[in-house]
């Protein structure tokens, strides 16, 4: 490629601060000139933003199955343990734990329920089914709300509350999917499936304890 | 309670409420800490992974980087990003158990390249046609499994600032303080960190395993 402005080792080094947007304009357009014909630096460039693109995705996040629930317990008996070394805050953490206690009997009640009957709560009354959806899929859901959602959906609702589970967990929790950005595991037009039928070939039925970033 | 499908999030507004629990917590309401701090727990587990490399210990310093985080919140101050505020607590607890325990499993196969940021050297390896992989792919475990062991085989020094650049979205000063490394050392080992991964994935790209979603045939989405 003798007669591009930059060589094809100036453009791999470039390439990154390109995808960023940190060049000049002077040498981005010698850059897009370079591409344009060169098919090898093109694909360099292509292959690049991919990478970005796929591994910035929130999806990438994964957890270890029970995270969220270790987590949040080992917090709790952190502030416990505050709580009771500070005695004079123990009236806001007993107006705390009341209706803490109230939700524990709640859950509990529906868990017995849906283990008596196998039938899971749904939270909207309006709820369209999911049908085939992969159990192990990730996604959101937040308090407060009726819908599980893929990551970074921007129809969620209270994103500061967030949960990661997967749609398996989400529908047993009762929540429905996301009519937006799930639309295609609703069962529109179809009858004759559970709420909660979910994918039966194939690899999704998988069933690993472990969701890890590393794959090992 | 609103139908939360028919609104819109907006981030403005969840910046908000950060903020308010943020000052709610520093008053004294520990217990609205954890809602604080869940929006980003897959984010801190990430980051602590990307440094101990095993999974329990990336989830023990996880919690213990949130203990870290409660006990230090009067600390925080609202010009910083809160988020950027949690990774750097967990980027300190990890380094700090990496160096104390100096026993990370796989440690030793990091050395290999390590010499210093030698970047000339590199040329791409693979120039298979690439285009576009929709996101859609993320749906499939096996794409992100095959993603993340890609990420697994970088030698340390590229992987960490890999992941807090891509996938915990520092900026290049941000990921340099993080790392008590020099912006232009952040540069040259992001660089080589995307065009690495790029050569890894693309003998996937060439077996296809980017493309084989999960869509009705006539029924893709692009």
């Amino acid at each position: 490629m003798v007669n591009h402005v930059v060589s094809c080792e100036e453009v791999w080094r470039e390439v990154s601060n390109y995808v960023d947007g940190e060049l000049d304009a002077g040498l981005r357009s010698l850059m897009d000139e370079h591409l344009r014909t060169c098919k090898r630096c093109a694909s360099v460039l292509a292959g690049a933003r991919n990478v970005v693109q796929l591994y910035g995705d929130e999806r990438m996040l994964e957890v270890p199955a029970g995270f969220s629930r270790r987590l949040e317990k080992r917090l709790e008996k952190r502030l416990t343990q505050d709580a009771a070394v500070k005695g004079s805050r123990w009236s806001s953490w007993s107006a705390w734990l009341v209706p803490v206690a109230a939700m524990a009997l709640i859950a509990g009640s529906l868990l017995l329920t849906n283990s008596l009957t196998h039938w899971h709560f749904v939270r909207s009354q309006h709820a369209e089914p999911a049908y085939k959806i992969p159990p192990d899929l990730v996604v959101v859901v937040s308090s407060g709300a009726k819908l599980f959602h893929v990551p970074g959906c921007p129809f969620i609702h209270d994103k500061a509350s967030e949960r990661t589970m997967t749609a398996k967990e989400a529908m047993q929790e009762g929540y429905v999917p996301c009519t937006r950005c799930l639309r295609k595991y609703l069962q529109t037009g179809l009858s004759g499936h559970s709420v909660t039928e979910v994918a039966e070939s194939g690899e999704e039925e998988e069933r690993e304890e472990t969701l890890s970033m590393a794959g090992r | 309670m609103s139908e939360p499908s028919m609104t819109l999030n907006n981030p403005a507004q969840d910046g908000i409420r950060e903020q308010d629990l943020i000052l709610h917590v520093q008053s004294g309401q520990s217990e609205l800490f954890y809602e604080l701090v869940r929006p980003y727990e897959r984010r801190v587990y990430a980051a602590a992974l990307a440094i101990l490399r095993n999974e329990q210990d990336a989830e023990d310093a996880a919690q213990e980087a949130m203990l870290k985080a409660f006990a230090k919140i009067r600390q925080f101050r609202a010009e910083a990003r809160f988020s950027t505020w949690l990774i750097q607590i967990t980027v300190n607890e990890a380094l700090m158990r990496r160096r104390r325990e100096r026993t990370v499993p796989m440690e030793g196969l990091d050395n290999r390249r390590d010499a210093g940021d030698n970047e000339s050297e590199y040329a791409p390896r693979d120039f298979a046609d690439w285009r576009e992989i929709p996101s859609e792919a993320l749906e499939r475990k096996e794409v992100r499994q095959r993603l993340a062991e890609a990420l697994a085989t970088l030698d340390r020094k590229y992987r960490e600032v890999f992941v807090l650049r891509d996938m915990e979205h520092l900026n290049i000063q941000e990921t340099a303080e993080a790392l008590g490394i020099t912006v232009a050392s952040v540069k040259t080992r992001l660089l080589r960190a995307r065009l690495m991964l790029r050569d890894l994935l693309a003998a996937g790209w060439e077996q296809g395993w980017f493309s084989r979603l999960p869509f009705e045939k006539g029924n893709k989405p692009w």
